[in-house]
């Protein structure tokens, strides 16, 4: 069996470093989050000592009872979940006739506008936050003009900036590139003879997208949900800066917790209650897809 | 009145004509075949019929209406395609329902239909399975049921066996027949394959460089080729062309290059001196050892330069004195030997007038 070590040690070479990096920065993280949440805030911050004066163990329950007794917590939580879907849902009904377009246009302009689509990753995701803050001000033609019509209606003026809308539309923004680019990937291999079957056996436009084109997408919409839902239920940069104060999310919770309140039990509590939710929501979200599409192999074989 | 007229339909695609000013006839219940190599304008006169594609010239009429205007979900005419384009995400029923839901059919008499149509194609039992659950021949079965199931009045079939290995597709070439027979919908087939077309039609139109060479019946096609083309294209064929020397009492002799003086029986008044061609079948060539007993017309000498044993029949190449490549065919079933000549075997063939077919050119 000599041939085998050195096809094991290359196996090894190949999977351990990734598989090493996630140990040292997300399962071990992880376990000392999980650990922290049943631990005692300490007096000025952190965590008090995990043994006490008295020799006992310092482990409790406390933060999670807090969680989910003060309603205030389920509020917030159930409204960044709300935006989360809120995102997904807007984020789809633009990147969807986009992933058409791109996928259906002639294959040399192709990469020109996926290029377009992920041009704004060039650029600081923050300085793109506060580039919002300039389109949505006061003073901005937006804003001026919105408020003209309001006023020619006898509506008092609004504002766009600081407010959920402000929250809403800087958050579509961020993540649409992640749902056009999982979609055109699916589209792009969409065979058009199917189409044309379709068409051919009576499907009329709209007959021909909603039976055939969308169903067959169906990957390419969960796997473009999944990246846009996620980061946006924990997003914390984008309310901080462009909502009001009744825009705190989950994400600002866990911020406030960790740096200001300086209570990283309930911190880690906010956190663990959050990737469960994220997980649990996913796999829903899969299960459903499922169901719906009969066997999962058939809508990835979407024709290669 | 036919079912299905084409009137001097043309296509171009910027400088190339596709289909040049083609007229065709088709029947009501026939079986008829657009034959011709890739790039005649089979594919492209088919497209039309289905409406995926629109002619730049000429009509094409079904029961007397112009099908102009009418997009291809609205026609009653079914495409089954080559790469069968079966719905993926939807089982066997599923796709042999979708023209069904597509025409409004009410939902309790789906299910019926459904199960007819999976009937004539013999596919019962397979309606759960999902299209990359079937192999390549139950496919193209399930392509049929859907482009049946609402009784369309012409069925396209585009090249529809040529991803299927040689036994399968001979199998379903019978079953197109009876299945054929059975619905009686006018069947329009396009294919490159001459024996997929001799086997399988009622009539064959040959087609080449976007226009109708030969409208004919299989039998036709393949003994009175009219062109020098629909002979080469249709099995194999030894075309022997020289000048007319002579044309008298129904007989034209022509001087052929390597071979001498060819007869044959035509009712052709091509002029002496006028180029012509004798399109000669292999198994019409009558292949012996010794001098032949002189009730042939033509004969010649030659040497055995090359044999293809096909199991059946054994192919002869004999090269004459002259040069000329003349291909015969002989039945194996006449002896047990697996041969009858070798190669370099010197041998005498001969025909008689009657055997080849004269084409003018």
């Amino acid at each position: 069996m000599t041939t085998r070590v050195p096809e094991r040690l290359g196996k090894w070479l190949v999977s351990g470093p990734p598989l090493l990096y996630l140990v040292v920065f997300f399962a071990i993280p992880t376990l000392i989050m999980v650990l922290a949440s049943f631990r005692t805030p300490g007096e000025f911050g952190g965590l008090a000592p995990l043994v006490d004066e008295a020799g006992n163990l310092d482990l409790n329950v406390d933060s999670y009872v807090r969680f989910f007794t003060e309603s205030v917590y389920a509020e917030v939580f159930v409204k960044s979940v709300g935006y989360a879907l809120v995102t997904t849902l807007s984020c789809l009904a633009i990147a969807y006739p986009l992933a058409a377009l791109i996928a259906r246009s002639p294959k040399r302009w192709r990469d020109l506008l996926l290029l377009l689509v992920i041009l704004p990753f060039w650029s600081n995701f923050l300085i793109r936050i506060y580039a919002w803050m300039i389109i949505l001000g006061p003073q901005a033609a937006l804003a001026r003009g919105v408020n003209g019509v309001l006023a020619s209606f006898g509506i008092a003026p609004v504002a766009l900036l600081f407010s959920g809308f402000a929250v809403l539309v800087c958050l579509v923004y961020v993540h649409l590139p992640f749902m056009v680019l999982p979609l055109y990937a699916n589209l792009e291999k969409h065979d058009a003879a199917l189409l044309d079957a379709a068409q051919d056996l009576g499907a009329n436009a709209w007959q021909r997208f909603w039976r055939i084109t969308f169903p067959l997408s169906l990957p390419g919409v969960y796997a473009g949900a999944a990246l846009v839902f996620i980061p946006a239920l924990g997003i914390f940069a984008i309310p901080d800066i462009l909502g009001g104060p009744s825009d705190s999310l989950i994400g600002n919770l866990i911020k406030q917790q960790f740096l200001e309140t300086r209570d990283w039990p309930f911190g880690s509590v906010l956190s663990i209650v959050l990737t469960v939710a994220a997980l649990l929501l996913a796999g829903v979200a899969a299960w459903i897809g499922r169901r719906s599409l009969g066997t999962p192999s058939s809508a990835g074989a979407a024709r290669a | 009145m036919a079912l299905l007229e084409i009137r001097n339909v043309t296509r171009r695609f910027g400088d190339f004509t596709a289909v040049d000013g083609v007229s065709l006839a088709i029947e009501a219940g026939e079986f008829f075949t657009l034959l011709g190599p890739s790039g005649c304008g089979k594919t492209t006169l088919l497209r039309m019929i289905a409406g995926f594609d629109l002619p730049d010239g000429g009509r094409i009429e079904l029961n007397g209406r112009d099908l102009a205007g009418a997009p291809p979900e609205s026609r009653p005419v079914r495409t089954v395609f080559q790469s069968y384009a079966l719905f993926p995400h939807m089982t066997v029923e599923g796709n042999v329902a979708f023209p069904l839901k597509m025409a409004r059919t009410p939902a309790a008499e789906i299910p019926a239909k459904v199960d007819a149509a999976l009937e004539d194609v013999r596919l019962n039992g397979f309606g759960r399975r999902y299209p990359h659950e079937l192999s390549g021949g139950q496919k193209q079965r399930v392509a049929i049921a859907r482009a049946l199931v609402t009784h369309p009045t012409v069925l396209l079939l585009d090249e529809p066996l040529a991803a299927l290995d040689a036994k399968l597709r001979e199998d379903m070439q019978l079953e197109l027949i009876n299945l054929q027979k059975e619905v009686g919908i006018t069947f329009v087939y396009v294919t490159h394959d001459q024996t997929e077309a001799l086997t399988l039609s009622h009539r064959i139109a040959v087609m080449n460089t976007g226009k109708v060479e030969q409208l004919d019946e299989p039998s036709r096609i393949y003994g009175f080729p009219k062109t020098r083309f629909v002979a080469d294209f249709i099995g194999h064929c030894n075309l022997l062309s020289g000048p007319v020397t002579a044309n008298a009492g129904g007989e034209v002799t022509l001087d052929v290059a390597g071979l001498g003086p060819v007869r044959v029986a035509t009712g052709s008044a091509l002029a002496p001196g006028r180029p012509g061609t004798v399109a000669l079948r292999p198994e019409k060539i009558r292949i012996d050892a010794t001098a032949s007993d002189g009730t042939h017309d033509n004969h010649c000498r030659g040497t055995v330069s090359d044999l293809l044993y096909m199991g059946d029949v054994t192919v002869y190449i004999v090269d004459t004195p002259g040069g000329k490549k003349i291909e015969a065919l002989l039945a194996n079933s006449t002896s047990g030997r697996t041969t009858f000549f070798e190669v370099g075997d010197p041998v005498e063939m001969s025909w008689p007038v009657a055997a080849g077919h004269f084409v003018e050119e």
